[in-house]
């Protein structure tokens, strides 16, 4: 096995340069983010049932309507003029 | 009764919430890292970072019941590195980069890039997969980055110098 390849040794170099500092982490950090889930938890849940409800009221809405006007039942013609003279 | 554990049994709410704070005791302070480099923010004053973290975080803490069998890290890398390359298309805020060091000299998408990259160190498919651009480039920014980061602005003028040692 040779040396590391310069490009390896200027990735090494660069990995370094990266993790040099250390960053202090904020004891709240955990807390924030238990709070933010589950906001966004609750306002998913919010949003579906809203969704869900908005579907159920459309289908009941088109089953009403559907019930009462009765698009597929053949209309009475009362443009062509009655057949006479057979 | 909370609202996140509404509709499921009490024992599975306290089951992730102990498994996502141990998560986080363990992923934070890399995760939080990572952050600080993308925005180049001092580490001691990273309030941009904090953000970023906790919003991954929270994400998360969020699909951790979906995140069955995935590394949950990856996931919520995943969710930083694309928060911060979203936030960066606004000029407020995330984008000035406040004497960061020599990363603070790259552009945000180099930057984020070369973090990922050389600290995280993702795989060039799977940068190009996450930030929906072609492999070449990736790597090509990726290899600016690094150029500019060994060596200082002014030897950049140095058409050689991104293929030098």
């Amino acid at each position: 096995m040779s040396a590391a390849s310069p490009f390896e040794r200027r990735e090494e170099s660069v990995r370094r340069l990266l993790e040099e500092r250390s960053v202090p982490l904020p004891p709240d950090l955990h807390t924030r983010a238990v709070r933010r889930g589950e906001r966004l938890l609750r306002r998913r849940r919010t949003a579906r049932t809203l969704l869900w409800l908005a579907l159920l009221a459309a289908v009941l809405a088109f089953s009403l309507w559907a019930c009462s006007a009765r698009p597929w039942v053949e209309r009475p013609s009362d443009t062509t003029p009655p057949v006479t003279g057979l | 009764m909370r609202a996140g554990s509404r509709g499921r049994p009490p024992g599975q709410a306290a089951r992730r919430a102990r498994e996502f704070e141990a998560f986080v005791a363990g992923a934070a302070p890399r995760l939080l890292h990572t952050a600080t480099l993308f925005t180049a923010e001092p580490p001691e004053a990273n309030p941009g970072a904090r953000r970023l973290a906790v919003h991954a975080l929270a994400h998360t803490y969020a699909a951790w019941e979906r995140l069955s069998g995935e590394d949950p890290y990856a996931y919520a890398r995943g969710c930083l590195a694309l928060r911060y390359a979203r936030t960066t298309w606004y000029p407020r805020r995330l984008r000035k980069a406040p004497a960061g060091g020599a990363l603070a000299l790259l552009e945000p998408r180099e930057r984020l890039i070369v973090v990922l990259r050389m600290f995280e160190g993702v795989a060039e498919e799977q940068c190009a997969a996450l930030l929906g651009l072609p492999r070449e480039r990736v790597a090509g920014l990726c290899a600016h980055a690094c150029a500019v980061l060994l060596h200082p602005p002014r030897e950049r003028a140095d058409p050689a110098g991104a293929v030098r040692p």
